[in-house]
């Protein structure tokens, strides 16, 4: 079949035609969505860069106070196995001069160097885990800054858990359901195979709840809020007191702040 | 062809044997057997009609994955208006209670073993 220079230019001037056609349609669709959509009935927490602060002096005042890990483990089905081997871990406490090894020296403060202070993913801003990850299971969140992981997806490599530099990641070597404490089903459990950490409750986020941890400390010594925000209770703690991050040498730009 | 009558018998055989399974059904009366889903008591009608959901269930579910895990998009306004969570466990699940009188009955006849179930929580089977 032939077609001339003539029948060319109008075919295709009516096809710019109709795609224009179709596209103002699809606007107007849109705006018809819109309009009949009902109120936002779970206003979620918004931030740009969400962050916490960790008091480290308050944490001091209450050396076996673990509410923080217990309220999370809770309620993100998280296995106990009694086992350090075996271990999964969001948040749980360590010693200071095992979370800052760099940080203190020979001399330090005996109470300093044995205090016991909560760690947790530092949800950094270049995460080496989410670059690692092949299957793109985990990543950083471009809205708020979160590492997220996405299970369904994860292949159990444990890429992420040789380039985390701060142990936050947990392997589950075996089936984890026998072992959660109480399961809860508001919240998924894990399957053998796959990795886990701290998601910064994201899902506790999205309904206009602070992460759990930070809603179970009894001492205040927990605060999370929005970096971006200048006027955020985080951002007061960072402008009045000197804190520490873990391991900022190696460029990862963690985002939980301690206050020593 | 050679020894034709013995390889037609040896045909007949196999295809006998080959059909055991429907001999089988229809010999113990199994052969009209047809899944039994148990429908809620709760509710009248589903999130999207009947007809799509038997057909795509398995698509919205995955769509739903995508939507809450890596787009942080968590609430969908229904066919009725209602806000509702894009959630198995916390939004099928609250009205098919019954995973073994609902999901099963399907699955099982089709010999499907969807991996929902490998982390996702039965609220029913835990009491709540």
């Amino acid at each position: 079949m032939s077609i001339d220079r003539r029948k060319f230019i109008r075919l295709s001037g009516l096809t710019a035609l109709g795609l224009a056609g179709a596209s103002a349609g699809n606007v107007l669709s849109d705006n018809a969505v819109d309009s009949t959509e009902a109120p936002q009935t779970h206003a979620p927490l918004v931030g740009k860069r969400w962050a916490m602060v960790i008091d480290i002096r308050k944490c001091m005042a209450a050396p076996d106070c673990n509410e923080c890990s217990k309220a999370c483990h809770y309620v993100h089905n998280v296995p106990d196995f009694d086992n350090p081997k075996d271990e999964i871990k969001w948040i749980w406490k360590e010693t200071f001069h095992h979370a800052f090894h760099d940080e203190g020296h020979e001399h330090i403060e005996e109470a300093i160097k044995h205090a016991k202070l909560p760690v947790l993913c530092n949800h950094c801003d270049d995460p080496p885990c989410a670059r690692v990850c092949p299957t793109g299971a985990t990543w950083k969140r471009e809205e708020d800054g979160i590492v997220m992981m996405d299970w369904h997806r994860c292949i159990g490599c444990r890429y992420c858990m040789a380039a985390c530099p701060y142990g936050s990641r947990s392997f589950n070597w075996r089936d984890p359901r026998p072992h959660i404490k109480e399961v809860r089903s508001d919240f998924p459990a894990r399957m053998r195979g796959v990795v886990e950490k701290c998601t910064l409750c994201d899902e506790r986020l999205a309904r206009g709840k602070l992460p759990a941890c930070v809603e179970a400390c009894k001492e205040g010594a927990l605060t999370f809020g929005d970096l971006e925000d200048p006027n955020s209770e985080v951002r007061n703690l960072l402008r009045e007191h000197f804190t520490i991050r873990r391991k900022p040498g190696l460029g990862t730009q963690p985002e939980i702040y301690y206050i020593v | 062809m050679y020894d034709a009558g013995k390889v037609t018998i040896g045909l007949l055989i196999f295809l006998l044997l080959v059909t055991v399974p429907f001999w089988y059904n229809v010999a113990i009366g199994k052969a009209d057997y047809a899944p039994q889903l148990e429908k809620p008591a709760n509710a009248e009608q589903c999130i999207r009609d009947t007809e799509y959901m038997t057909a795509y269930h398995m698509n919205l579910l995955n769509e739903w994955r995508d939507d809450v895990v890596r787009n942080n998009d968590r609430f969908e306004v229904a066919t009725d208006g209602q806000m509702r969570e894009k959630s198995l466990s916390n939004t099928c699940l609250s009205c098919h209670t019954s995973k073994e009188k609902f999901c099963d009955q399907c699955h099982d006849y089709l010999g499907v073993e969807p991996y929902c179930w490998d982390c996702h929580v039965i609220p029913e089977e835990l009491g709540q």
